[in-house]
């Protein structure tokens, strides 16, 4: 579904978190939004969800929205953010219980989205059970239940150690080769950007603004190929060439708390 | 730096300690030295019985009383008052709680309220109560529910600001409609404060029934105790005492295992 983010600024009381953000993002393209700490990138997610009102400007979406989405805006979490007395299957079906679907239609979905994210065999286990990589699974199964229109993902990656992250990555790209949905995709990571968006924006420091957005010609899915290698690295060194400086000050910012 | 292992020296070792080491035989081994030092004094007429009696006069009096049906009288009468006391409260005191905790408006309304009643202790309001409902069991009943309606409103809300926002967002953002995120994210996600508050409003309910028992009450574990005071009947009094210990462990140990089972997610 293409999204357009129209001339949208937010501020926190007097704190100016989002300035003047324009983007069209066209249907069943990945989106990366980068840029340093409290640039207002989580910020923009949520306000692209629904879940934030922006200050000014709109959010909105052309063409139809797809009959078969349970809930076309749908967010993937830094922090899972799991129901921890319930079992990974009723976590996964807690986006589905208040839907009109048949008992049996529900079990069906949520079993398919169990084998789809590999968590087959823990689906009775509980969230404190599990590592986190098998946490933002389910994170990403609650998600693909309700079959989104638009997924958002707030750092997804960001609360897992490194070598979990590359095999999510892995995990990620095999599951939205097969998933058509539109995709915002917030990050601090440079690599994470690098691999999966189509386009890359770069957000300034607070007010986060639009600095460059930078689109990677190769597609998704022939990334990892060795003759790509250089290109990724490329886009690495350009994304960081243009945010170094900003994440220098941000980091010497002192907080005004 | 040499090759030598014979000059080599280990590594001064400061870790250790300050780490709770399971015990398993200490507690009952103090338990029953003092209990042993207790019975070896009284035996040897170190404690006048009058005001001390030993632990085997006291064991005595409990075998006794328990024969002659003393004891099941006193702590039924006791039951009757904690249970429905305790219920009433805790009812009101949760859906006074759980609506502080979920609604802006009733949490301004209601907290200046709780925070000044909740100081008084409960049982200055029996005089007032027994004028309201008679010098009969609904006086005792209303102190206790009245005593543990505080705690469980307090325990209530606060345990429902402990539930995390982001599960909050979470559910908004799967379009779950707000009965549904009361039932399902912020009333379970509030059980371990509540179940946590049940602990204490048990205790509150224990100490008032005995309070309120000794004010004016014929039958009741406090009424016994009280009696045994004023006739001077202390292995009585202590059994009396003893079984308040007991009643106490008991509902703990109950509370734990509904602790356990509600929430096994833990």
């Amino acid at each position: 579904m293409p999204l357009h983010i129209e001339k949208v600024s937010h501020s926190y009381g007097t704190v100016e978190a989002l300035a003047d953000i324009e983007l069209d993002i066209a249907d069943g393209e990945t989106v990366a939004l980068i840029g340093p700490s409290g640039c207002g990138k989580s910020t923009l997610l949520g306000i692209v969800g629904g879940l934030l009102e922006p200050t000014a400007g709109r959010v909105t979406f052309s063409g139809q929205m797809p009959s078969d989405s349970l809930n076309p805006f749908t967010y993937i979490f830094q922090d899972f953010a799991l129901l921890p007395w319930r079992s990974v299957a009723d976590n996964v079906g807690l986006a589905l219980e208040h839907r009109a679907l048949s008992a049996a239609e529900r079990r069906e979905r949520i079993a398919a989205a169990l084998a789809l994210t590999g968590l087959t065999e823990f689906a009775a286990a509980y969230p404190k059970q599990l590592s986190g990589g098998m946490r933002q699974r389910v994170g990403i199964a609650r998600a693909l239940v309700v079959r989104p229109a638009v997924l958002l993902l707030d750092e997804p990656l960001s609360a897992l150690d490194a070598q979990t992250r590359e095999l999510l990555m892995e995990d990620l790209l095999a599951i939205w080769a097969r998933e058509k949905s539109t995709r915002v995709y917030v990050t601090h990571n440079l690599e994470e950007a690098a691999r999966l968006a189509d386009r890359v924006v770069v957000l300034s420091r607070r007010p986060g603004r639009i600095r460059e957005v930078i689109a990677i010609d190769v597609p998704v899915a022939e990334r990892g190929q060795a003759r790509h290698a250089t290109l990724l690295v490329e886009v690495h060194k350009k994304l960081w060439s243009l945010i170094r400086d900003e994440v220098v000050t941000a980091d010497r910012e002192m907080q005004h708390v | 730096m040499s090759d030598q292992r014979s000059d080599r020296q280990p590594v001064p070792f400061r870790g250790g300690g300050f780490n709770p080491m399971p015990r398993r035989l200490l507690p009952w081994l103090v338990f029953f030295l003092l209990i042993a030092a207790w019975q070896a004094a009284s035996s040897a007429g170190l404690l006048p019985a009058l005001f001390m009696p030993s632990p085997a006069a006291i064991v005595n009096a409990l075998v006794e009383l328990w024969l002659n049906g003393t004891l099941v009288e006193h702590v039924t009468a006791s039951l009757k008052r904690i249970i429905p006391g305790w219920i009433i409260g805790t009812g009101a005191g949760l859906a006074v709680g759980l609506a502080m905790g979920i609604f802006s408006a009733t949490r301004a309304a209601g907290l200046p309220i709780v925070s000044a009643l909740f100081p008084i202790p409960k049982i200055a309001l029996l005089p007032l109560l027994i004028l309201w409902f008679g010098i009969g069991e609904p006086s005792k009943v209303a102190t206790i529910a009245l005593g543990v309606f505080f705690p469980t409103v307090i325990s209530a809300y606060s345990a429902c600001d402990s539930v995390p926002r982001n599960l909050i967002r979470m559910a908004q953002s799967f379009g779950l409609p707000a009965t549904d995120i009361v039932a399902k994210i912020i009333v379970p996600g509030s059980m371990p404060g509540i179940l946590a508050g049940f602990r204490i409003s048990a205790s509150v309910a224990l100490l008032l029934v005995v309070a309120a028992e000794m004010i004016g009450a014929q039958y009741g574990i406090g009424a016994f105790v009280l009696q045994a005071g004023n006739l001077m009947q202390t292995d009585q009094l202590m059994a009396g005492v003893v079984m308040l210990s007991v009643l106490g462990l008991l509902i703990a140990w109950g509370l734990g295992i509904v602790e356990r089972s509600v929430l096994r997610w833990r």
